[in-house]
């Protein structure tokens, strides 16, 4: 056990390294240098060299990446140009918006693929696992933020149940609550969880479909074990192992299609700050955020990595030992 | 209709009208497979895949089928189990025991596989899951049919495993499947399905995934521990030598049907029906002058939906005669040995080990060279 | 069997494939608006029209006016052009590069095999939108960018498809074959292993179409993608989202037309997987 999950562990140091190095890099690699495109070309040669001196443009670049790589160790980050407060305040600010938003359409996701994906397998060809194809073959098919405006015609415009966006906040004293704060979530929620249960759906379905076509499934009906027990016991954590690769990959994709969604509704999350910091050209806010929400997806394979070798021995122990 | 009864008689009237004398007995086939048919939905319409099969066995009987891919052999051994997919129609009798298997319901056929009837497979690299400790497999079984709880059946899994000689039996408790051999798997395949001491054992092809080595070792195995225990073996194979080291009974089947049906030693003395003529001639020899063709079946086995109405190897055979493409030929005797009774064995009712063979030509056939 | 046989039987079998027909059918649809719009509109797209505002449905104007004036169904139509460009050039670029990437890796083997692969494991960790608003930050918006982008995310996903197939490929005995008579990786490489992976990359060429198709459109509804006057409908639906309490249908419209050519495109690829290998899509 413990070789594989040194063996990971240090992928996903490696991969953080790279990324950071990547992301700094990137924002090297501008038309002009740093200052240059945050002030824009109408910025006076004065300003200019003000801000050169403000990001420690003079200093190699080197030294530059390991200052912020330092900082960020310590829990200090850089200085936000547009709001001037520390880029890790605003971030956590976010988080508080974004983080459950993203917990609850991975919820909704994960509990509706499955089931639907299981039913489909074990009814194959019947007008349930028609229906359930095609709903989801409609799910792919739909932009989220499509669908998050119609379901905004809908639930606000139409029924008005809801507002048409914005957050109230989590704390009463702000004018929000505990169930105003999830009320605004729920419809960003829907939206973005609909493409990924399409998705899931899709692939839990083939995942037990395979499952169910393997020869140790013949084994277990020649033992004696009904439909169901094989299903239960045999099958289903066999499917999972590709299931929860798709999982991996899914939040990355919902992290993304946070950012649309947030602006969608209008949502102070992070999606809604790296937009705010492109358009304000804050390429200090648009650094370290890109590190963060890379530094998350990369976590998150790794606890996927992780899972994995607590289903699959064969990770475990290694391949043929005779 | 006609049986193709290996020891005792049964179908006292059909046998009358062959016009035979059978000893009568008491005692029931432990398998009686009659008229077996059965039809397979494909994309090429319905098709019938097996024409008819019977064959009895009785407790300690070891039953060889021998043919090509798509005979059928394999499709009669999932029949008899239950386990054909679910498109699949099955029509005629199957009764293990008395208990006819083809009326019960799911729930039932259930309770019969892996505690009365048992099988194993070809392929023993995949037959295991690979997610579940080798222990817990064997003691699925057992925790099934037998009410067993964990400790005990872990316990009795490791009897199991001891007594299909694997080595070093305790550690491998715990071991997964991918961390053992080829011959290793089969053998904890065959403890799975000796687990609940079943009435019949089923193998069907278990050694051809296997080494050259490996092979004769796991087959002895299967031998013994079929003996020990007073099973009926049906061993399904395409490989004439291991019929003839392994069973006591052949069953040859081409197109669907069984066309030829003696015990071992009368069928490797004389052949009757020209497909096992073929496939006993086809047999590559040592010491063969060098430039000497090998033997072939002049032709192809037909695809499963251009099976002929009549017989199968019709269009292959150098004896065939216009009824052969017909109809499928009658059953005919070809040799009728009574063994006499040996003292030891007096309660044993009397074997009558007949040849028979589905061509009604087999008289015609040449003797081989 | 010889290939004219083998195309007739395909065509054949395609015509019998209702996912298949279904999503042809829309793709074409998709193609004949855009090529119809290169030469006809009902109005010119960049026809502002102020007095008729945001007017519903008539004779005049089929599907309405937006809030500039401007007719909806020309905007449409047009907009289809953009759709498809994007498509076409992200997906080319993606084949273009990427396909020959797969083949070098799993031609080679090796160090090099792990360093692309490497290198296309290290993109997927990249969320694919993210990198592409940060690029159009940079670089400024525009369909050029966004196109480009997207592009570039497309080609680590088709160096491991590539890469994948080829392998299953080579291990087969008959590449061992042509070694053993001497022809050189690259011949067997050209002559066989790229028909052979030509299926799985056409089906997932239409996978990535439609994946384009809509990070543009949410590209363009940030404002980052297709700038006006050039009608994109990921942007219309931006500016209908502030009309939504006057003009609601004007919400509805785009989106159906963006979720009508994924859809095609979709199913059009589920059909072509069935149709090229039936292995691929089910199960063993």
């Amino acid at each position: 056990m413990s070789s594989f999950v040194l063996q990971r562990f240090f992928s996903f140091f490696a991969t953080l390294v790279v990324t950071s190095v990547v992301v700094f890099g990137v924002l090297e690699w501008l038309p002009g240098n740093a200052a240059q495109v945050i002030l824009g070309e109408t910025a006076t040669p004065e300003s200019l060299a003000a801000m050169e001196e403000k990001l420690g443009l003079n200093q190699p670049a080197f030294s530059r990446y390991v200052e912020w790589v330092g900082g960020l160790l310590q829990g200090q980050s850089g200085m936000s140009i547009s709001y001037d407060t520390p880029t890790a305040v605003l971030m956590m600010e976010r988080m508080h918006v974004t983080l459950p938003l993203a917990i609850m359409a991975m919820s909704i996701t994960i509990l509706m693929a499955l089931c639907l994906g299981v039913y489909a397998a074990s009814k194959q060809n019947s007008k349930g696992d028609i229906g359930v194809m095609t709903l989801s073959q409609l799910g792919l098919a739909l932009p989220n933020f499509w669908l998050a405006i119609l379901l905004i015609l809908l639930f606000a415009v139409q029924l008005q149940w809801v507002s048409a966006g914005g957050f109230p906040g989590w704390s009463e004293e702000d004018g929000g609550g505990l169930w105003a704060g999830t009320a605004a979530l729920i419809l960003p929620a829907i939206a973005l969880a609909a493409v990924q249960t399409a998705i899931l759906t899709r692939v839990t379905r083939s995942a037990v479909i395979e499952s169910m076509s393997e020869d140790y499934v013949r084994t277990a009906r020649a033992k004696g074990l009904s439909k169901q027990q094989v299903l239960w016991q045999h099958v289903l954590r066999n499917a999972m192992i590709p299931v929860v690769t798709v999982m991996g990959l899914q939040f990355g994709n919902l992290i993304t299609s946070a950012i649309v969604i947030e602006n969608v509704f209008v949502l102070p999350g992070i999606g809604r700050l790296i937009f705010q910091a492109i358009a304000n050209r804050d390429l200090i806010v648009v650094r370290d955020v890109v590190m963060l929400l890379s530094a998350m997806v990369i976590l998150i394979n790794f606890f996927i990595d992780l899972l994995y070798a607590w289903i699959d021995p064969r990770l475990k122990t290694g391949t043929k030992a005779v | 209709m006609d049986c193709v009864t290996c020891s005792i008689p049964v179908c006292r009237e059909r046998d009358k009208r062959i016009g035979l004398n059978m000893t009568p007995s008491n005692t029931k086939p432990l398998l009686s497979v009659r008229n077996l048919r059965v039809g397979l939905q494909t994309s090429h319409g319905q098709l019938e895949a097996l024409r008819g099969v019977d064959f009895e066995m009785q407790r300690g009987d070891t039953l060889g089928l021998i043919g090509e891919s798509g005979c059928g052999k394999s499709l009669t051994a999932l029949a008899i189990m239950g386990l054909l997919p679910e498109r699949a129609t099955v029509s005629g009798s199957i009764s293990l025991n008395g208990t006819e298997l083809t009326q019960l319901s799911d729930e039932a056929l259930c309770n019969m596989r892996g505690a009365r009837m048992a099988m194993i497979f070809q392929e023993p690299m995949t037959a295991l899951n690979p997610l579940h400790p080798i222990w817990k497999q064997i003691a699925e079984p057992l925790q099934l049919h037998q009410g067993m709880d964990l400790v005990s059946a872990k316990a009795r899994a490791l009897e199991l495993l001891e007594r299909v000689q694997l080595p070093r039996a305790r550690e491998r408790l715990d071991n997964y499947p991918h961390q053992l051999s080829g011959g290793q798997r089969q053998r904890v395949m065959i403890s799975i399905a000796l687990a609940c001491q079943p009435d019949i054992l089923i193998a069907d092809e278990p050694t051809t995934a296997l080494d050259v080595t490996v092979q004769k070792e796991v087959l002895a195995l299967i031998r013994q521990l079929v003996a020990e225990d007073g099973m009926g073996l049906l061993l399904i194979s395409h490989d004439l030598g291991l019929m003839r080291d392994q069973v006591e009974r052949v069953m040859v089947m081409y197109g669907g049907a069984v066309v030829e049906s003696a015990p071992t030693q009368d069928l490797f003395g004389r052949r009757a029906h020209p497909y096992t003529q073929g496939l006993f001639a086809a047999r590559p020899q040592l010491g063969l002058k060098r430039g000497t063709r090998l033997q072939t079946i002049a032709g192809k086995v037909p695809e499963i939906f251009n099976w002929p109405r009549g017989c199968a190897f019709a269009d292959r055979c150098a004896y065939v005669q216009d009824n052969c493409r017909l109809a499928l030929p009658q059953l005919e005797l070809v040799s009728d040995t009574a063994h006499a009774i040996d003292d030891k064995d007096a309660d044993k009712p009397r074997r009558v080990d007949k040849h028979w063979v589905r061509c009604p030509e087999w008289q015609q056939l040449k003797a081989p060279a | 069997m010889s290939t004219p046989q083998t195309f007739q039987r395909m065509t054949q079998r395609a015509l019998k494939h209702h996912s298949f027909v279904a999503g042809a059918a829309i793709v074409l649809l998709l193609v004949i608006s855009a090529t119809v719009s290169l030469f006809w509109s009902p109005y010119p797209v960049g026809d502002i029209d102020i007095p008729n505002k945001l007017a519903a449905a008539s004779a005049q104007h089929w599907f309405g006016t937006d809030s500039l004036g401007r007719d909806i169904a020309s905007l449409l139509l047009v907009g289809s052009q953009n759709s498809l460009l994007v498509g076409f050039i992200a997906v080319g670029i993606g084949l273009g590069l990427g396909v020959p990437l797969g083949l070098l890796a799993s031609a080679q083997r090796g160090w090099v095999e792990e360093v692309v692969m490497r290198a296309a494991d290290f993109t997927f960790a990249f969320p694919a939108l993210l990198s592409a608003i940060l690029l159009t930050a940079i670089y400024g918006p525009g369909l050029v960018v966004s196109i480009t982008a997207i592009g570039i995310f497309n080609i680590p996903v088709f160096a491991r498809i590539t890469r994948g197939a080829a392998n299953a490929v080579w291990s087969r005995d008959f590449t061992l074959a042509a070694r053993a008579a001497g022809k050189t990786k690259w011949a067997i490489t050209w002559e066989h292993v790229l028909p052979n992976v030509a299926s799985v990359l056409i089906v997932q060429a239409t996978v990535q179409f439609a994946i384009a198709i809509l990070a543009e459109a949410a590209l363009s509804y940030l404002g980052l993608g297709t700038q006006p006057p050039n009608p994109s409908w990921g942007r219309m639906l931006n500016e209908a989202q502030s009309q939504m309490f006057q003009a609601p249908m004007l919400a509805v419209y785009p989106g159906v037309a963006i979720a009508l050519a994924v859809l095609g495109l979709n199913l059009m690829g589920d059909g072509l997987r069935d149709l090229l290998d039936p292995r691929l899509s089910r199960t063993r």
